[in-house]
């Protein structure tokens, strides 16, 4: 024998089914180790008491009452984007195209707005305003899922191209109805008149949102939960070849989920011009069809898991804006602590699923922690 | 056996993942120039005690020493450092490149890659043993066998002198299996060590010197071939009397039930799997189908449940009152909505029978889950169902919010096979239906189909073990590269016949 080779330091076993009960408090111990580590950061590199930061993203987020509405009303947009989600990333399809989704539902939403404000009574364009938007966003989830049930295309290729489309139209259009002519912007929508506003309840203009937001959340938990149709997206998403072997049409469940997925974006594009913002820019989904795709996963397409999740992203960032400006950091110092929070959640999942054994130093040892 | 030298000595070996304890203490000799059979039930641990060999698994806890000196194997490479070298169930091989360049992949050899000499290398070991490779051939021109053949000539190629077969037969004919047998004789005459899981006992019975058992992780025991029987070594398989004789009722009343004509089915790249295929499958009898695997039986199958594209021919349907029914271009669903009640077990059981990640209600649900006008889906039926077949086939799983992955493969066919004939069927398709079972498990499926003959189902077996077939099936129908090679009855049919037609056409010599 030449060298004599030596147990691995670390072996990496998969764990037994574990306790929801266990699972949360490994979250929860990676949670206290990412502010941890960020209070480290925080000292070493701005030599703030780290305490204070964490003030200051808690007052950036809850400060005042209207810190909090805002809160709410950005985290609503995130989770419907999420929630839209759900349906389809169950289904395995890869749909990156939430961005272009909601964009297309915005775009509607104001055509209808500027075009019919004040020629039709104010529910009838409401209603076409969301039955447009919805539809809208079907259809630009629907085309790339049709080419993949048909042909077999690459989805993530091309729901993301369908993104840069509908952010060159909202372009176009935009200098179309630019108002004050030569500012390059929409401005507010029916400013004087109104017309097609979503109704505010009582003094809460974000309210309707929210809750509008958390039915179709609720809703779409149910329908993948415990319908005929969810249980299909659940079994295609797992495995094509059952699917077929019991008959359920793939290609059909594939277009009609993604319908339903970009159905939801669109709705979100309307609740977004309609009900807060009432103007329209290439920004106003601003990269949150892709963060929606990032709070899916982390939720585990779970659409009551991503209430959560949304939550704690929008704090995080409505957070970062703060202390950007009260401690005068870089808006870069924010996107590492935020970077180093999310490291740690995902790193968690990892301790749910498996377990670290290290090398002991006696012969005997108990393998168990 | 004291005259002989231990080559490999295994001492207290302890391996679990997660909550199953795989191997538990387990302490075995292996001498040098033997053959050993490892005889064990499905998750018995045979397979990973061997992969703790071999440097795939590492231990909990235990002490493998090798000639004498104790070592620590951590992975595959030091392994072969040990001379050991093991011959997986699934190949690992390289489909476009050749044989000899898949036998010199990972060599870290001094100088630049010299195929030439590789070449005559493998010829030398080719000749010593009696293989029969080509160093040229590309291995997706290969035959299962021959593709078993460059996995062993890889091993010895880096010098193994301990070598293990992870249930090498499974994928042979009976005729490729004698030529394996007689390469590892060879090898035995040589001097070196070898290790075969297996759970078939005939095979046991003619290859090896000695045998050891394994029971739910434990070493039960070991004996010498020659000093046991089938029956002994069944019983410590299992842990309790097991009668060995496979039941085949004489069939009544029977009635065409399943009529293939003229069937021609190209796969999806347009090679011919079917040509011109004609029976006719009756209720109450068990039709085998016999063949070299992917000779086209599961092309036949999935035409008749309606998976498949057809390109000619016709299957029909025929009812009792002697009406038929095309199947023909129908999909699974249209075909349950003619009243025709088919079920099927693929061979795929996670990947096209069943949903891996789903729980045993769930997958129970997979083919009742339309039933009714609500849009939401019926749990509670399936629910009972999961809970019945797992009372009435003792399926081994902690509960029915399982998910049918973490069972072990036996209870996993159980689990589809229960769901596949609790519709009542009338006709129950099944291919591979005991793969990788173990004699328990083989049994009780075997009891099932013989329970369906009974009620009348026109059974299809299309299995691999020969002695199976001929115990079991009523007819056996013998595919050969597509063709009907030939109909012969089970009873009297003769083993070495069936095997021949397998190979040729029609059998003749």
């Amino acid at each position: 024998m030449t060298k004599k080779s030596r147990e691995p330091l670390i072996h990496i076993t998969k764990r037994k089914e574990m306790s929801w009960q266990g699972a949360w408090a490994i979250r929860l111990i990676c949670i206290a180790a990412a502010l941890m580590v960020c209070a480290v950061i925080t000292t070493a590199a701005t030599g703030l008491a780290p305490a204070s930061v964490f003030g200051g993203v808690l007052n950036g987020a809850f400060g005042s009452p209207r810190k909090i509405w805002v809160l709410g009303k950005e985290s609503a947009v995130l989770l419907c984007i999420a929630v839209a989600m759900a349906p389809s990333f169950r289904m395995r399809f890869w749909n990156l195209g939430g961005e272009g989704q909601v964009i297309i539902g915005t775009l509607i939403t104001s055509a209808l707005m500027i075009y019919l404000g004040d020629k039709i009574p104010n529910a009838v364009l409401i209603a076409m305003c969301l039955v447009g938007s919805v539809a809208a966003g079907a259809v630009w989830a629907g085309v790339p899922a049709f080419f993949k049930a048909r042909w077999n295309t690459n989805e993530t290729l091309f729901t993301l191209m369908m993104n840069y489309v509908a952010i060159q139209l909202v372009a176009y259009f935009i200098i179309i109805w630019e108002s004050p002519r030569g500012s390059g912007k929409v401005g507010i929508i029916n400013q004087s008149t109104s017309a097609g506003w979503l109704p505010s309840i009582g003094p809460f203009k974000y309210l309707l949102n929210i809750l509008v937001v958390l039915l179709v959340t609720v809703l779409m938990y149910i329908y993948l939960q415990y319908s005929k149709q969810g249980y299909e997206i659940a079994v295609v998403g797992e495995s094509q070849s059952t699917a077929r072997y019991v008959g359920i049409k793939v290609d059909r469940v594939i277009i009609r989920t993604l319908l339903i997925s970009g159905g939801v974006c669109g709705l979100c594009g309307f609740l977004m011009v309609a009900g807060t913002d009432h103007t329209i820019t290439t920004t106003l989904a601003g990269g949150r069809g892709f963060l929606g795709v990032l709070v899916a996963w982390l939720a585990q397409f779970n659409p009551l898991a991503m209430v959560l999740v949304s939550l704690l992203l929008c704090v995080l960032s409505r957070g970062a804006g703060e202390i950007s400006t009260s401690f005068g950091l870089n808006q870069s110092f924010c996107d590492i602590l935020t970077g180093v929070i999310l490291f740690f959640i995902i790193a968690s999942e990892f301790f749910i699923h498996y377990q670290l054994h290290f090398r002991k130093g006696e012969k005997k040892e108990a393998s168990h922690v | 056996m004291d005259s002989r030298s231990i080559a490999v000595s295994m001492r207290g070996i302890t391996k679990t993942f997660g909550a199953t304890v795989a191997n538990d203490d387990v302490s075995l000799d292996i001498y040098k120039g033997e053959i050993l059979s490892l005889l064990g039930e499905n998750g018995s641990g045979k397979t990973t005690l061997m992969n703790m060999l071999s440097g795939i698994y590492f231990p909990d806890s235990g002490q493998i020493s090798i000639n004498g000196q104790p070592v620590t194997i951590s992975s595959p490479r030091e392994a072969f450092e040990h001379g050991i070298g093991m011959i997986h169930q699934h190949f690992k091989l390289v489909d476009v490149f050749t044989a000899a360049e898949n036998i010199v992949l990972g060599l870290e050899e001094k100088g630049k890659l010299d195929l030439k000499r590789a070449a005559a290398r493998i010829r030398e070991i080719c000749d010593a043993y009696g293989f029969d490779v080509d160093p040229q051939q590309k291995i997706y021109d290969m035959s299962v066998s021959q593709k078993q053949t460059v996995e062993i000539v890889k091993v010895l190629y880096r010098g193994a002198d301990i070598l293990i077969l992870d249930e090498p037969t499974a994928v042979l004919t009976p005729q490729e299996t004698e030529k394996l047998f007689a390469v590892l004789r060879n090898m035995r005459r040589d001097g070196k060590t070898v290790v075969i899981i297996t759970h078939k006992l005939h095979e046991v019975e003619e290859i090896s010197d000695r045998v050891a058992v394994l029971r739910k992780g434990r070493y039960i025991g070991e004996m010498k071939t020659s000093e046991t029987n089938a029956q002994e070594m069944t019983n410590m398989m299992v842990g309790r009397e097991v009668t060995l004789n496979i039941n085949r009722p004489e069939p009544k009343d029977v009635r065409p039930r399943i009529r293939v004509e003229h069937l021609t089915v190209r796969s999806e790249d347009k090679v011919l799997k079917l040509d011109d295929v004609s029976f006719t499958a009756f209720g109450g009898e068990i039709l085998g189908i016999a063949g070299i695997s992917g000779c086209g039986q599961k092309e036949l199958l999935e035409s008749i449940a309606g998976l498949q594209p057809v390109e000619s021919g016709e299957i029909s349907y025929l009812h009792d009152d002697g009406s038929a029914e095309s199947l023909l271009g129908k999909d699974p669903q249209e075909i349950a909505r003619l009243g025709v009640s088919l079920s099927f077990v693929p061979e795929d059981r996670l990947g096209m029978g069943l949903v891996g990640s789903m729980d045993l209600t769930d997958n129970m649900m997979l083919r009742s889950f339309r039933r009714g006008s609500s849009v939401f889906a019926d749990r509670r039926g399936p629910q009972r169902l999961a809970e019945r077949v797992v009372r009435e086939l003792e399926v081994n799983t902690p509960g029915i919010s399982t998910p049918v992955r973490r069972l072990s493969g036996g209870n996993v066919q159980k689990v589809l096979v229960g769901r596949e004939i609790a519709s009542a069927p009338t006709v129950l398709l099944s291919a591979y239906a005991v793969r990788g079972l173990d004699i328990n498990s083989s049994y009780v499926i075997y009891d099932l189909l013989n329970q369906q003959k009974r009620k009348g189902v026109a059974v299809v077996y299309v299995g691999e073990d020969l002695d199976v077939l001929l115990e079991l099936c009523d007819r056996i129908l013998v595919l050969c590269g597509g063709k009907v090679s030939g109909i012969v009855d089970g009873p009297g049919a003769d083993k070495s016949t069936v095997g021949l037609m397998m190979t040729r056409l029609g059998g003749e010599k």
